[in-house]
């Protein structure tokens, strides 16, 4: 039998991918949205529903972001709450390790594998410190390093709370000294499967060793593989099956009735992805400096990024580009050779669909990846709220089944079996 | 007068159809609310994605869990509750609670339990501070507005710049304004020293007390009197009808249709069309603190 493909739905987040202003975009936060893509999700028989995760709104130039969708609901909520609405779809919401106390959220955690049957899965992340922390009693406190080693003994210490199923504990960590009774009898998939969605070496670490899933970034064929291979080269090395950490990147696609009509969508679906106003915004995130003076229309600045990682121009969004300058020459240079202007390159350059075509090219382009080593399903990111899974579960998913590389009904009934973990 | 009517439940069930159960029946016999007991290392399943669980299941019912301020985030006490607002359309509450007990306190391991008037007084600054960060955002935010590409108007969001003795929480809230703008905020509250720490809109309090507080708080509050269900439930509640409470909350056991069908028929309950928790309980819509100042 051909691997089989994991497919998960992502409810669309709070950047620029999602179009807000196309007249068919629903609510970001009214309940009935999420049911829809939940629903649609579990109509194509995907495994798992995510949800994206950011402690405090964006901030650009030092004021509150306001081109892309802004808002949303709480994580674990708004998940259990879809739990009464859906019964084979697992349920993956994002976390962070450091805005957290272990106790509490693994309680909730066990609670929604309860609640659900089975379906919990919880995405990892530690993001960045002071900003986010200024909502919090924690405050903003840790360095990129500690934050990976909270992240590991949180993870290992919800672990432990859940192997109790309802006993005692005592733990102490560099990071934690808790102990008594964990209350919650042992949920349905003993340990809620864990996601982890940080690239550097330490965010890779955490993962090898401790998470079930990666949401990756890596989705350009050659970078897939490359990063599959260092992934499960990590995992042996923890003495794992490379099989028990599945490789899920986030992409994108476009579907149409020829390759044509495909990317003429796709074209048409970048411009509203990137107004004028969003394509000066995407080149201050490289060049790190306010460029409101710059018209879009008009060529690349010719002044250099700053390279200032400490205080970055946009706050609470991951950074994206570890070379700067380097990135920004390329930029130049594709510009220059292209004669594009700044809304034109960035439309080229930023968040480009990642599958573009008809039903039958994105199936076979989809399995290449999964059948040659790039990765082991996908995280689907759809532009729109809340139908923008539509066509492809209408027209992707039965290709996929012809194939033999996807499920035709759900076999496992927990999300843990469905992904073929242990 | 008739009286509003709640349910308190409890229980360490962790199978979700027992919940469900148990709430159809009161949501068809059109019970105002429930509250889901809970505590910071409680038994049973977590309350507040208890409620959430069985919003969407649900019409009618109020769904008030109770969330411990004591080692929380009320930051997260906040997008949780509003998030609740939004997915049972309006019907959230939150009935808050406090904890003293040392072993709650070394599941987190952070600091040492706080005496009375610590706790309350935290609890008092987790209360404002989750209520700022509902009004944080106003109702018409979200403008979409395609000319200039803005998908919110900021001006119209708010930091809440809290700085208090337990914490500080910058803003706004990473969640829109819930329907009811303010979920009802309810306390326990069996003596003066805690209804008069603790400002919130409805307190649950002892057939003993209910005189003192109806006397020292404002009317707009609403009291209810927690009564054990037992045999002459309704003849105890046609008592307290003439105590000037709002209503009486049940505790103890499952309230049955026959026994709701005997307060309505004794004129004692009868079910609201008011489709919020807030209305139903008669609140005053609730004013944006942000937005009046931005007018003023
Ligand atoms: C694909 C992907 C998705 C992420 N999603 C979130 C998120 O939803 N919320 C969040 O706070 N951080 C998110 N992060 C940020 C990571 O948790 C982490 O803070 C960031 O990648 C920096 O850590 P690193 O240096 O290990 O990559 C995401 C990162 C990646 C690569």
């Amino acid at each position: 039998m051909p691997k089989q493909i994991i497919l998960a739905a992502h409810f669309p987040g709070v950047n620029n991918t999602t179009v807000w202003s196309d007249p068919r975009a629903g609510s970001q936060i009214a309940f009935d949205s999420f049911v829809h893509l939940a629903r649609t999700a579990e109509r194509g028989l995907f495994d798992f529903f995510f949800l994206a995760e950011g402690l405090r709104l964006r901030e650009q130039r030092g004021l509150i972001h306001d081109l892309d969708v802004v808002g949303r609901p709480d994580t674990l909520t708004v998940l259990s709450a879809l739990a009464a609405v859906t019964e084979h779809l697992g349920l993956a919401g994002t976390l962070n390790a450091t805005w957290h106390e272990p106790f509490e959220l693994a309680r909730q955690l066990a609670t929604l594998d309860h609640l659900s049957n089975g379906r919990a899965a919880w995405n990892v992340v530690t993001s960045p410190g002071a900003f986010f922390g200024e909502n919090f009693r924690r405050g903003g406190f840790l360095d990129h390093a500690d934050r990976y080693v909270r992240a590991a003994e949180f993870i290992t210490t919800a672990k432990a709370l859940w192997d109790t199923g309802g006993g005692d504990f005592r733990i102490r960590t560099s990071q934690f000294d808790i102990s008594g009774t964990f209350p919650v009898p042992r949920s349905p998939q003993g340990h809620p499967v864990i996601l982890q969605a940080g690239d550097s070496a330490g965010g890779r670490d955490v993962a090898a060793e401790h998470a079930d899933a990666i949401f990756s970034r890596h989705h350009r064929i050659d970078d897939a593989r490359e990063f599959y291979r260092d992934i499960k080269t990590r995992v042996a090395g923890h003495g794992r099956d490379p099989d028990d950490l599945k490789i899920i990147p986030g992409v994108s696609y476009v579907l149409g009735d020829s390759a044509a009509d495909a990317q003429e969508k796709a074209h048409h679906i970048r411009r509203q992805q990137v107004s004028p106003q969003t394509a000066i915004l995407l080149l201050e995130q490289l060049w790190n400096r306010d460029l409101s003076g710059y018209d879009p229309e008009g060529p690349l600045p010719s002044i250099d990024p700053v390279l200032d990682e400490d205080d970055t121009i946009i706050k609470g969004r991951a950074g994206m580009y570890p070379d700067r300058i380097g990135t920004a020459n390329e930029w130049r240079a594709l510009a220059e050779q292209k004669k594009l202007s700044i809304r034109d390159l960035i439309i080229e350059v930023t968040g480009r669909q990642n599958f573009i075509g008809t039903p039958a090219d994105v199936a076979a382009r989809l399995d290449e990846y999964v059948q040659t080593g790039a990765c082991d399903g996908f995280i689907l990111v759809p532009h729109l709220t809340p139908t923008g899974l539509d066509d492809f579960v209408d027209q992707v998913v039965p290709l996929l089944q012809e194939r033999g590389v996807f499920r035709t009904g759900y076999t496992g009934t927990t999300l843990r079996q469905n992904l073929g973990l242990r | 007068m008739t009286l509003r009517l709640a349910v308190e439940l409890d229980g360490g069930s962790f199978a979700a159809p027992d919940w469900i159960a148990r709430i159809r029946a009161l949501d068809e016999a059109e019970l105002d609310f429930v509250t889901f007991a809970d505590t910071f290392g409680g038994a049973g399943p977590e309350a507040v994605l208890l409620a959430a669980r069985l919003a969407p299941l649900t019409r009618h019912v109020g769904l008030v869990p109770v969330a411990t301020t004591t080692h929380t985030e009320p930051f997260h006490l906040s997008t949780a509750l509003a998030t609740l607002d939004f997915v049972s359309r309006g019907r959230a509450g939150w009935q808050v609670r406090v904890s003293a007990d040392p072993g709650e306190a070394a599941l987190v391991g952070r600091r040492e339990p706080l005496g009375f008037g610590g706790l309350f007084a935290e609890a008092r600054e987790a209360v404002e501070v989750v209520r700022r960060l509902w009004d944080s955002w106003q109702d018409d935010a979200i403008i979409k507005d395609v000319a200039t590409g803005r998908y919110i108007d900021r001006d119209r969001l708010h930091y809440v710049e809290f700085d208090g003795t337990y914490f500080s929480v910058k803003g706004p809230s990473i969640v829109p304004r819930p329907p009811q703008g303010q979920p009802v905020v309810a306390a326990l509250a069996h003596g003066p020293q805690v209804w008069n720490s603790l400002d919130v809109d409805v307190y649950f309090t002892t057939p003993d007390a209910a005189a003192d507080i109806v006397r020292d708080l404002p009317a707009e509050k609403k009291i209810f009197i927690d009564v054990a269900v037992s045999d002459n439930t309704v003849d105890v509640i046609e008592k307290l009808e003439k105590t000037g409470i709002s209503g009486v909350r049940l505790t103890g056991a499952d309230v049955d249709g026959d026994l709701v069908a005997e307060l309505r028929r004794r004129g004692l309950f009868t079910p609201s069309d008011a489709t919020t928790l807030r209305e139903r309980l008669g609140l005053p819509q609730a004013v944006n603190r942000y937005e009046e100042a931005a007018h003023a």
